[in-house]
């Protein structure tokens, strides 16, 4: 199986010492054979089903609806073919054999139902529970254990385990603040290594020793450094991985399941918040294959601690240095007081979206804002007063429009001003996953970064993208016009970036000369990668300035989840209203503050990168008094004499439906077509036309990827996070600390 | 008390099938499977082939296609185990991964996997005395405890006071027809006698070299009792011949 393509066969970069300087050699251990389209016929206990060639068995039999027993097999994983419980049993073989590792085989009889089958599973189950404490009671995967599940299903009735000896007793790894070993438990299945040398990229995961004394780890003291970490306790058939911030809170009966969109960065992973009562216990992965297939990053995952700390739970109102709770009636009549007392008047009247703000607040707030005579909308970040470069009015300009899965499809990207790792870890592993399975070239513009892959170094500024336009000064250039499937990955931070006019006025043409290639029906070769789960939304919604409107100054500033404002930018005498549902930073500006709830807490639209927008529900109650932001927008309105016009989330959802169709077309992308996009990029190109490149370095858009919003800031994991993998504090390993450069050039 | 209770002999339909299983007593390596930084060992210790090696090094690579180059860590290893007085260090490992381009954690688990990489320290002379079943027969038992007590009294998997043995207890070496048999550092001693082995160990006190082989006299693996078959002379070119061409 094992294959190395011919273009990832480089020449040996020699000796010791070399390895830093030269990273263009590539060290890609992985491979696989494409899939041959040919299908198969096979029976499976009788049943005949059709399959593709090259199909493990136990695909044909779960395709004939036959369930198999599995601890190792995993679909997104590679096989390994090691725990043996997937033994069937087919025609003219002496013996059963391993499903998982056998491929299908046109015309062979197989047969998952019979004696010899059931004797094979009572065996390897007896085997797998020899060395498995019988510790279910303390353990956090109980009710959710493979093991344990499948031990009732086909181990054996009574035990032949009389060893006075005991058990197998394996010391426990200490993987971070997030992953918590009990090592005993391990059946050495050795899915958490395959994912981590696979998906996530951490290749310090393996196996040391052999036969009884085979055990999981780093075999050096390390802790588990990736942004996926927190899969392999799902992986984990058994309680040997379990979550560290989960352990001993809750049973898996005891919570209540509900399917959800993730805020953390912009592309929408799918997820299930799993509640007791009014709490988020805990938040796992939901399968999406067009978003983030089975996996989510751990800010995803183990933010929700923060959920429960800084909450805003009652409308505050300031008098002089204190904040007084107040009653809604009075927070908002102080708004609509501030509002008359400061004077402001048409663009005087500021907005400010923030990082968490949903689609249906968005919309509100701007039909409020529209009413009272504002233009002035602005979006929470460096630049934000100013309309984005790339301009909202054709929406391939600030979409990822090759969708998250079609970037397993290129063949070559340059990725400008990004680090996909910290701006969408998920999406980081498809490029990955691509890397190391296909010939893919990546080059990167933009600050070094450790991405899991090997790239070319472009250089640090606008410079290097002008250079590669002409193309010249690198190889990457000439793999990139030599690419079939090119793809350009443009960073959100550009549009932050005082070259950024020059970088899309550059890539635009670049787009616009090379069209046969970039843009065809079938490829549109320009993404935009955005990590702010708002700003596809604010941008679909208009949520952008007019030109005369910026140049206002704002007297009465209304900042919607907005935490990441400089405080400078706000004017001294403004009337500052804050809604959200964190005390951060905004709150800390304003002079009311309208608790409003997080994304946990209420059904609301998110529109992801791709511009697919999704539905998130609401697992548990707001807090205290907060409501959900758009009822606070809506009530304000009447409070500020300009009631809006709808009165429950349906009404809005048409108004939504007017502003955009796409943002209430659920579970989609739309592509956009080929002329559009031509037309879009002619129109950037000449919007920015004769924006002068400088040399200002592209700065990384997330310095610390554990800590990126209000949420993660108020989480006690985070934090946790923050130290161990960040600050290095408490871990690492003497002489091999973290360094940025070595790690990068493991990889390179 | 409830034997009483009970029927003498209960019909045989009634026991429950009896299934036996058999096990061993499972013998747990006593080595670590994981590292620790000791004062001795730890990744801030120097390691760099000599010249000769890292030209030796260099023709081990070559032998494989530059993409599999990682093919040759065994050898590698092999080879930083020999330098560094014969155990392998975190700083070999780590030296052959940055040489060969690999994750450290590949390396480890190669020299995790084969017992033959010694991860502590080790003896001037590392004894290995084989106790697999064919030497066993032919009483591998005495010649083990005869390099423990020449020794002074260690255990197998110990050192001496001195530095100068390590014994170990090893599986078959492939020498089962001249067994009993020990390996002392790279040379095989065969068809051992308890008075041969602490003769062998007292050369090497010495700081000398016995001649490794079979110690009973016998060449190589003959029959000790003496030859069997082609014990005639063989015949010579021009013998038994056609008349022609005698």
């Amino acid at each position: 199986m094992l294959r190395i393509l011919p273009t990832v066969t480089r020449p040996s970069s020699g000796l010791l010492g070399k390895v830093v300087a030269s990273p263009s050699s590539s060290r890609r251990t992985i491979s696989s054979t494409p899939a041959r389209q040919a299908d198969i016929t096979l029976t499976v206990d009788g049943k005949e089903v059709t399959v593709p060639q090259g199909s493990a068995l136990i695909q044909a039999c779960e395709a004939a609806g036959a369930v198999i027993p599995r601890f190792c097999y995993h679909d997104r994983l590679a096989i390994a073919g090691n725990c043996r419980m997937c033994l069937v049993e087919v025609e003219r073989s002496p013996k059963p054999v391993a499903s998982c590792a056998m491929p299908a085989m046109p015309g062979s009889k197989v047969f998952t139902n019979t004696p010899l089958v059931h004797e094979a599973r009572e065996g390897v189950m007896e085997f797998l529970l020899a060395n498995h404490p019988l510790d279910c009671p303390i353990c956090d995967q109980g009710g959710e254990c493979d093991l344990q599940d499948q031990s009732m299903r086909y181990g054996a009735d009574r035990t032949r385990f009389h060893e006075i000896t005991g058990k197998r007793a394996v010391e426990n790894k200490d993987l971070g603040p997030l992953v918590k070993t009990s090592m005993n438990r391990c059946i050495q299945c050795t899915r958490c290594v395959r994912f981590a040398n696979e998906v996530a990229g951490v290749e310090e995961l393996g196996t040391t020793g052999r036969g009884n004394d085979l055990q999981i780890g780093m075999y050096v003291a390390k802790t588990m450094d990736s942004e996926l970490s927190g899969n392999v306790v799902d992986l984990c058939p058994v309680g040997a991985l379990t979550s560290k911030p989960y352990a001993f809170h809750a049973r898996p009966w005891e919570l209540k399941n509900t399917e959800s969109v993730d805020v953390h960065d912009a592309l929408g992973s799918n997820i299930r918040v799993d509640s007791r009562g009014v709490q988020v216990m805990r938040v796992q992965p939901r399968t999406n294959d067009d978003v983030n297939e089975e996996w989510i990053s751990d800010k995803t995952r183990y933010s929700y601690d923060g959920l429960r700390f800084q909450r805003l739970t009652t409308p505050l109102v300031k008098r002089g240095d204190r904040f007084v709770p107040a009653s809604w009636e009075d927070a908002l009549s102080a708004v609509a007081t501030g509002l008359a007392a400061s004077g402001a008047t048409g663009d005087e009247i500021q907005a400010v979206a923030g990082h968490l703000a949903d689609t249906e607040s968005l919309v509100a707030l701007r039909d409020l804002v529209h009413r009272l005579g504002s233009d002035n909308l602005t979006l929470d970040q460096n630049a934000g007063t100013s309309s984005p470069v790339h301009g909202i009015d054709v929406r391939s300009n600030y979409l990822f429009n090759s969708t998250i899965p079609g970037v397993e499809r290129a063949d070559a990207i340059l990725l400008i001003g990004t680090n996909p790792r910290h701006e969408a870890a998920v999406l980081n592993s498809r490029i990955r996953k691509s890397w190391l399975h296909t010939g893919l070239e990546v080059g990167l513009i933009g600050a070094r970064a450790d991405t899991t892959y090997g790239y070319e170094y472009l250089g640090a500024s606008a410079r290097a993208l002008s250079d590669f336009v002409q193309g010249k000064g690198s190889k990457f250039a000439e793999k990139f016009a030599a690419a079939e499937r090119p793809l350009i990955i443009v960073g959100s931070a550009l549009t932050e970036h005082q070259d950024g006019a020059a970088v899309y006025n550059m890539l635009a043409k670049y787009v616009l000369a090379n069209k046969a290639k970039l843009l065809t029906p079938d490829w549109t070769g320009l993404s935009i990668l955005q990590r702010i789960a708002s700003r596809p939304a604010a941008y679909d919604v208009g949520f952008v300035p007019s030109k005369k409107a910026a140049s206002a100054k704002p007297k009465f500033v209304y900042l919607l989840n907005a935490d990441e404002v400089d405080p400078k930018s706000i004017p001294q005498d403004a009337f500052v209203v804050y809604q959200g549902h964190h005390g951060d930073l905004g709150a800390q500006l304003a002079d009311v503050c309208l608790p409003g709830a997080a994304y946990t807490e209420k059904s609301t639209t998110w529109v992801n990168t791709e511009g697919r927008s999704q539905l998130g529900r609401a697992a548990v109650p707001p807090p205290g008094a907060s409501r959900e932001d758009w009822k606070i927008i809506r009530a304000l309105s009447e409070y500020v004499g300009v009631p809006l016009p709808y009165d429950n989330v349906l009404a809005l959802r048409d108004r939504m439906w007017e502003v955009s169709p796409t943002l209430v077309r659920y579970d989609i992308t739309e592509p956009t077509s080929t002329d559009i996009v031509l037309a879009g990029l002619a129109q950037l190109a000449e919007k920015t036309n004769g924006a002068k490149v400088g040399d200002q370095p592209l700065k990384r858009a997330v310095e610390n990827f554990y800590q990126t919003d209000v949420i993660s800031r108020a989480s006690v994991t985070m934090a946790q996070c923050t130290r161990a993998f960040v600050k290095g504090e408490g871990y690492g390993f003497a002489g091999l600390g973290k360094q940025g450069d070595k790690a990068e050039a493991a990889f390179a | 008390m409830f034997a009483a209770r009970l029927p003498k002999r209960l019909p045989l339909r009634v026991l429950p099938r009896a299934r036996p299983i058999t096990t061993t007593c499972s013998r747990r390596s006593d080595a670590l499977f994981v590292h620790r930084d000791t004062p001795y060992n730890n990744p801030k210790i120097p390691f760099e082939f000599d010249a000769e090696n890292l030209t030796r090094a260099k023709e081990i690579i070559s032998r494989y296609p530059p993409q599999y180059k990682k093919a040759a860590v065994i050898p590698l290893l092999d080879l930083g185990q020999r330098q560094n007085k014969g155990w392998t260090s975190i700083s070999v490992m780590n030296y052959v991964a940055n040489l060969l381009e690999m994750p450290p954690m590949r390396v480890y688990e190669v020299a995790t996997f084969y017992t033959m990489f010694n991860r502590e320290p080790i003896g001037d002379n590392f004894v290995q005395v084989c106790t697999t079943t064919p030497c066993m027969l032919q009483g591998s038992t005495d010649i083990l405890n005869a390099v423990c007590e020449q020794l002074g009294g260690i255990k197998p998997g110990q050192t001496t006071k001195d530095g100068k043995f390590t014994v170990v207890e090893v599986e078959c070496q492939g020498a089962c027809s001249n067994a009993p048999m020990m390996v002392v550092n790279d040379d095989f001693y065969e068809d051992l006698t308890p008075e041969s082995t602490k003769k062998i160990l007292n050369a090497f006190t010495k700081g000398e070299k016995p001649k490794p082989g079979p110690q009973s006299g016998r060449q190589t693996s003959e029959n000790s009792a003496g030859l069997t078959s082609l014990t005639t002379k063989p015949y010579g070119p021009g013998e038994f011949c056609s008349p022609e061409f005698s």
